[in-house]
């Protein structure tokens, strides 16, 4: 008995070792991609195919959600669409979750991502973003009584309110250490303390405080974008030139058309009305300043 | 009806994708039970085995079940073989393969348990009547170790059940994914149907899991006259 034991002691420690090893490497270089074979579809690959795959959401109303007939929708769902239409192909959905985006592009079993994704530079490393077609960043909500326009606007006795882990309370802790925040931990707290008069204003994702004002009445976007802006771009697998390029060229082309704005209209401005669509769309991939 | 928002599942064809979803997750479920127990079954006997390598092997392979959450498994079974193999798995074949790899162990080990409480007089009775080694096993053994295993593997079924819930994260749209997709996409006209819809997903869970409960205990009864 003794033997086995430790006949098992060694070969656990050697599994471990192996998968920590293998776990590492995997995160910090992107080793199938210098394997003989690519793992993506080129874009006569896809075309050759008849249907392309397509990762978007499925329960991220109003980007990408799935309606009562079980047919997708949304702004990503829209753009989504037309490119398979030019592609000549026709389109497959895949439901995707924040958390295996990135997988699905890297083992190839979507072609493309358009899954409200938001470009950053650690994202960039491992995927290839096209350009982009929306852009987003912080807002701050108030009162129509008092509204808050600048964060000048904001007294020193003044709290606003963020909701603990979100970009919001990172951006205002790094840049505006004076300004007092009052945190809340859920969505629900931090409205019911705005409403209660708790805070002064409540900032958050601009697209978010866009939606809680249009809701609620007596309530405003004062400064509607604050902060860098993120953009949200297609996405493909890395090192996918021919599709990437011929999506770049596509959202080039689609722009002389006004062709995000057309799908604004038509998926975000129930949401989020028709006076931030300037705010919110991108169009030919030119993010304004 | 309204505050509960139950009034959302009857729009359009919303009622049925939910049933389709559970279908999903039963079908998941059930082929992987039943892959399950007859290699459990197998992979149980083989572990009462006195030889090292095989106790070493299997006691390996229960502890990496074990300890494994089942995500991880998925992830791995449906985008690791993509990454070393260049394996496409159909991911509901994945869900499957991954259930049936943590059932088996499970089940393995509810069988080695079962099969070493039977008394030792059983086997030398058995061999003092002239049956052979497979003989034992076939007539003897494990009839009474499937007697034994059944209050014990309906609890590894109906987790079972339970934990198709995860295989959304590889892309299966299952009765609670279904939930979730109608919980948003009425997300401004009907808040609060969140609680009527998840209500509902409880009940349809205990009406697929209570029949085997009740076969269990119906089969409990039959068995020990």
């Amino acid at each position: 008995m003794k033997k086995f034991k430790r006949i098992f002691a060694v070969l656990t420690a050697v599994m471990m070792i192996v998968a920590v090893a293998a776990g590492c490497s995997d995160t910090s270089s992107n080793a199938y991609n210098t394997s003989k074979k690519t793992v993506y579809r080129t874009l006569d690959e896809i075309k050759e195919s008849g249907t392309v795959k397509i990762g978007v959401f499925s329960d991220k109303n109003p980007f990408g959600y799935v309606d009562e007939n079980g047919e997708y929708q949304g702004y990503d769902v829209y753009f989504a669409k037309r490119l398979a239409k030019d592609l000549g192909v026709k389109a497959e959905y895949v439901s995707t979750e924040a958390a295996n985006r990135i997988e699905y592009l890297q083992t190839g079993k979507v072609d493309i991502i358009l899954a409200n994704f938001t470009v950053t530079d650690e994202r960039k490393e491992e995927v290839d973003f096209a350009l982009p077609y929306m852009s987003v960043s912080l807002g701050v909500v108030s009162p129509d009584k008092k509204v808050i326009k600048s964060l000048n606007d904001i007294k020193d006795g003044d709290e606003v309110i963020v909701i603990s882990g979100t970009t919001a309370e990172t951006y205002l802790t790094e840049n505006h250490p004076d300004i007092k925040l009052k945190k809340f931990d859920a969505y629900a707290q931090a409205k019911t303390a705005l409403e209660n008069g708790e805070g002064a204003a409540w900032a958050n994702d601009n697209t978010e405080v866009i939606a809680y004002a249009l809701q609620n009445k007596g309530y405003t976007v004062g400064i509607p974008s604050l902060g860098s802006k993120d953009t949200i771009a297609p996405a493909v697998s890395k090192g996918n030139k021919t599709l990437l390029n011929w999506i770049n060229n596509e959202i080039k082309a689609l722009g002389k058309e006004k062709f995000f704005h057309k799908n604004y209209e038509k998926t975000l401005a129930d949401t989020y009305g028709k006076d931030y669509e300037e705010q919110l769309v991108v169009e030919s991939g030119k993010v304004k300043k | 009806m309204q505050a509960l928002g139950i009034d959302v599942l009857l729009k359009g064809n919303n009622f049925i994708r939910l049933i389709d979803g559970l279908c999903t997750a039963l079908r998941i479920s059930l082929v992987s039970v039943i892959f399950s127990i007859v290699f459990g079954i197998v992979f149980g006997i083989v572990m009462t085995y006195k030889n090292t390598v095989i106790r070493v092997v299997s006691r390996v392979y229960l502890e990496i079940v074990r300890i494994m959450p089942q995500m991880v498994l998925l992830f791995i079974v449906f985008f690791g073989t993509t990454r070393m193999f260049g394996l496409n798995l159909d991911a509901e074949l994945a869900s499957i393969i991954v259930f049936t790899f943590w059932g088996t162990a499970e089940m393995g080990d509810l069988v080695r348990g079962a099969v070493s409480n039977i008394p030792k007089h059983q086997y030398e009775s058995s061999y003092a009547l002239g049956l052979n080694k497979a003989q034992t096993y076939f007539y003897i053994v494990i009839p009474q170790t499937l007697r034994r295993l059944i209050p014990l593997s309906i609890n590894l079924v109906t987790r079972m059940i339970k934990t198709t819930s995860l295989v959304m994260m590889i892309g299966v749209v299952e009765a609670l994914k279904v939930t979730q997709q109608i919980i948003e996409a009425n997300r401004m006209t009907a808040p609060n149907a969140a609680f009527g819809l998840y209500l509902t997903v409880f009940i349809l869970y205990f009406l697929a899991c209570w029949p085997i409960s009740l076969l269990a205990s119906y089969l409990e009864k039959k068995w020990s006259a």
